[in-house]
Order: structure tokens, then sequence, then C-alpha cells
């Protein structure tokens, strides 16, 4: 199979890797995705007091297509807030990395990592 | 070093120069050009003469008569032939064939079919170390059981059934037995004399023949008669018509002698290979091999790589021609259906690769793999959550995984 510039780019070169605290207040951790299915991935997001993220770390558990969309999706996330980060859409991720249809299964899963990801955070501070 | 280095010989191997020149020798005007059915002119005895020479080449490498040689188009042509068309002739004794969860597509679908016209197919399933055992074959057969069909070896694992073992079991219950050779002729024996084997698939392509052509062993004594699956003018005995390839089949003539006298010399070859690269990557954390490593033709080496994803893996390595799970089912996303009968789990399964070796790989391209393999894994090691947790001691059994 065929990767995008932007596929091979990100996962070359993944930005963010790495892992936080997921016990910290200001953290909200998202993990989403199965073995079975051949992708995890784990997505956190350092959330300042006035609900906007100064930081993203992932690690992903995949394919190429899978590492490039947790990675771009890191870069989106930073200085957004969190209404602004759960409203991104899969469907912009994989029009960014140029997802194939049998890929575009990993940026709904990206989707779904800054979901459950906000989610955590203000289940957190009981948002 | 050309690169991609080729590490996929189980899917195809090159056409061995040696082949390819006696190949070139049967097309054009000046060479053997003639139809071997042509029974009038000297064009047709020339060129018949030499599709005889092949068949006793290829009888000659499992010590087989050359009347029991019938050409295909390839393994999947044969294995369709043999199991439809033994099904088909003695569907009046019983119809209940018997096969393994791991066989190749060629085997599994053609019993579909027959399931789908009426017949019951029984999957038997291999031990864990992927080897189907005669016992399993003795405690399967009912009196409907009319065909066991077996690989010799397995495309993905590599291992060795015992068809020496299970042939006498068949015999002794007369069952018809078919073993599926692609990855076996010419690498390990075989000798058709000592084995009560009935109908043996071959292909070219993967012992250093051309693609496109194949053969079906089809024994004499006792007598073995199939139902042709595609009629015309009844060449090949009745048993397989279409014009004969000249060119094809002068090919995997030549292909067979040169692994019947090369044989031993190629397999020392792949064992070193194999022993090389197996101890290039097994200090590492975490590295399975998959399928018995002793019952094993060692040409082929699948080893899964936990946490880490095979087709990520595959594509860190592109300097590598290598696959994940067979070259017929890597462009699904499904894991390796032969790896999930040994009962690796889905982790497992996603996480490995096969590498295949050949008359042409060299030891600096084996190392040159190793190395590729080391820095490969430990960089998606360090991206994967999965790796994480192993290494703060989380059984990833005990989450639960939202499966989507």
């Amino acid at each position: 199979m065929a990767y995008s510039d932007q596929v091979i780019d990100h996962y070359e070169n993944p930005r963010n890797v790495g892992k936080m605290d997921d016990k910290s207040e200001n953290v909200g951790t998202g993990m989403v995705g199965a073995p079975a299915c051949g992708d995890v991935m784990r997505l956190q997001i350092q959330v300042s007091d006035e609900g906007i993220i100064e930081d993203a770390k992932f690690k992903t558990y995949g394919c190429g297509s899978a590492i490039a969309s947790s990675s771009l999706l890191t870069e989106w996330v930073k200085g957004k807030s969190l209404d602004e980060a759960a409203e991104i859409k899969n469907t912009a991720i994989a029009e960014e990395l140029a997802l194939p249809p049998v890929k575009i299964h990993c940026s709904v899963l990206a989707e779904d990592a800054i979901k459950a990801a906000v989610k955590d955070i203000r289940e957190k501070r009981g948002d | 070093m050309k690169l991609p280095i080729y590490l996929d010989y189980s899917a195809t191997t090159p056409v061995d120069p040696r082949v390819a020149k006696k190949m070139v020798d049967c097309l054009t005007m000046d060479g053997n050009f003639g139809n071997p059915a042509s029974r009038s002119h000297f064009y047709g005895w020339k060129a018949e003469e030499a599709v005889e020479n092949a068949r006793q080449q290829v009888a000659d490498l499992i010590n087989a008569d050359p009347r029991e040689i019938v050409w295909t188009s390839g393994a999947t042509e044969s294995d369709n032939l043999a199991i439809k068309g033994i099904a088909h002739f003695n569907q009046r004794k019983g119809k209940h064939i018997i096969t393994s969860k791991i066989e190749h597509k060629a085997v599994l679908d053609t019993c579909r079919q027959l399931e789908r016209e009426g017949f019951e197919v029984t999957y038997l399933d291999p031990a864990s170390n992927g080897i189907v055992s005669p016992e399993q074959v003795a405690d399967a057969i009912r009196e409907e059981t009319t065909l066991v069909s077996l690989m010799h070896v397995n495309n993905e694992i590599g291992v060795v059934n015992d068809i020496a073992a299970i042939g006498e079991i068949c015999r002794a219950k007369k069952v018809f037995f078919h073993v599926d050779a692609a990855q076996s002729a010419g690498k390990i024996a075989i000798d058709m004399e000592s084995m009560k084997v009935d109908l043996m698939s071959f292909s070219a392509h993967k012992i250093y023949g051309p693609k496109g052509i194949g053969a079906l062993y089809v024994r004499r004594k006792p007598r073995v008669r199939l139902e042709a699956q595609v009629h015309g003018g009844g060449h090949e005995r009745g048993m397989r018509s279409g014009t004969l390839a000249t060119h094809q089949i002068v090919g995997m003539g030549e292909a067979f002698e040169v692994a019947r006298t090369d044989m031993e010399k190629d397999l020392a070859h792949v064992v070193a290979l194999r022993d090389r690269l197996l101890d290039g990557v097994k200090d590492m954390e975490e590295v399975h091999v998959n399928g018995d490593l002793e019952q094993r033709y060692p040409g082929n080496l699948n080893i899964s790589f936990a946490f880490v994803e095979g087709e990520s893996l595959i594509m860190s390595l592109k300097d590598l021609a290598i696959s994940s799970g067979s070259a017929c089912t890597s462009a699904s996303l499904e894991p390796s259906y032969v790896l999930r009968a040994l009962g690796l789990n889905d982790e497992m399964a996603h996480s490995s690769l096969r590498f295949s070796f050949g008359r042409f790989t060299s030891e600096d391209e084996v190392d040159f793999a190793i190395e590729k393999i080391r820095a490969a894994v430990t960089k998606l090691r360090e991206l994967s959550p999965l790796w994480d947790m192993y290494k703060d001691g989380v059984d990833l059994n005990s989450i639960e995984w939202a499966a989507h």
C-alpha cells in the first residue's frame, strides 16, 4: 500500500510522543481501540485552569496511518480550548493526511481519543 | 546490495538463470515453439519431446512415474483438480472431506465450494506448534470420508506435517490422501515410492521456476481416478485440457531438476541464514517464533514482536521485502487466520512477520536485516502504549478494550 507523504512524515518523525501522569488533576487521558483490532491510541492532554490545552502527548500501537493520525492530532489540539478540541472531526484528519478509504477508521479512532481525553479531564474537574 | 532486500521466498522466487535460458529457447520461430499436441509434423514432435523430458524431471524429484504427472496452471489449480476431482468422482461413496484450519486458501476455498454443493468438511485444529497429528486424522475419518487434504509445509509458518504417517492411516482406511506440496517440493525430500500419498500439488514459481505453471501428481498404483474440471481437447489423459505451455513446462522441469541436484546445498544455505537471523534478534524481549522450530522447513522464520503492530513494522522496514501473514491475505486488515488457529492472541498475531530465505539470499543481506529489525522494533515499542503497560506490569488481558 502506498502511503501519502504526510503520513510518512508523521510516521518517521512523530510529534509529541510521550506519557503524562494520568493521576494529575491537569491531565486528561483518552485510551481507545483494542489490540484485537490492531490499534490502540493513548492521547493525553495537559489543560490549564482556564481550560486551554497547553500540551499533548500520544502513544499509538497500530499501522502507520494510526500513528500519523494521533501525531497530527497532538499538534492540532495544542492551544485549543476543550470545546474546540472536542469538535475536531475525523474527516479533517483524514483529509490532511490523505488517508485511503481502508484507513479512515484510523482518523475515527483519533477523534474518539480526543473526545475521551476531554471527557476524562471534565470528569476529573467535575464539569 | 540491492534494496529492498528480498526476504519473501515463500511468496515467490526469482527464476534461476539456468531455468530462464531453457525457457527462452521455446518461444521464437528459431526455437522450440510448436504445439506439443501437433502429431503430424516435426515442430509438434520436438515440443512434445521437451514436455515429456520436463515431465520426467518433475517425476525424478519425487521418485514417481512421469505418467503420474499432470500439468496445470499452478498449485491452486492442482488443489482444485485434486479436491473437486476426487470429491465429485467418489460422491456416491460418501460426501465427507477432512482438511485443516491452516491450509492455503486454494484448499480452504475449494472445500467451502464443496460445502455449498452439499459436501461435509471437517477442519482439523492443528496443535499450538502448527502440526496436524496422524492420530487427529485417524479420529476424524468416518465411513463416508473420501478424501483427506493436508499441506506438507505450511506457507506462513513453515511447519512440516508427517505426511508419511498420515498416508499410512489414509491407505489403511481406504481414503484418498491429497497433499499440497507447493512449499516443500524441491526443498525437502519427497519420495512417492515410499509415501502413501495419492495426489500431490506442485508449483514451479516457489522453487525458481516460472509463475503460471504447476502440476498434480495422480497415483497410478493403486489407481486414482478423478473428474476433470477443465474440459476440452482431452490433453493430459483427459484430466486437464488446454494447449500445453511448452516454455513454462520446460522451465518447471529444469527448476525441479536444479532443485534435485542442489537440494542439500540449498537447504544448508537456508539453515545458516535462518540461524543467523534468529541469533540476531532473539535476545530482544518478547520475541516469539511461531510454529514448531524443529519440525520445520528452515527457509521460513515467522516471528512475533509483541506490542508492535505488523503493518507499521513493515512500513519501517521498507528496505526489506517481507510479509505479515501470507501474501494472499496481507491486503486485508485481519490478523493471520493461520496464527489465530494456533491459538495466538490478537496482539501477537498482529505483530508477526514472515521472513523467508532462498538460494540468492546472502549473509550480508541477513545482517543488514537484523540491524533494521532491531531499530524498527525498538522505535515502535517507544511509541506503543501496550509496551508501556507491559513494562508497568499491567496484564493486557485484564483491560476491557472497546472493540471498534
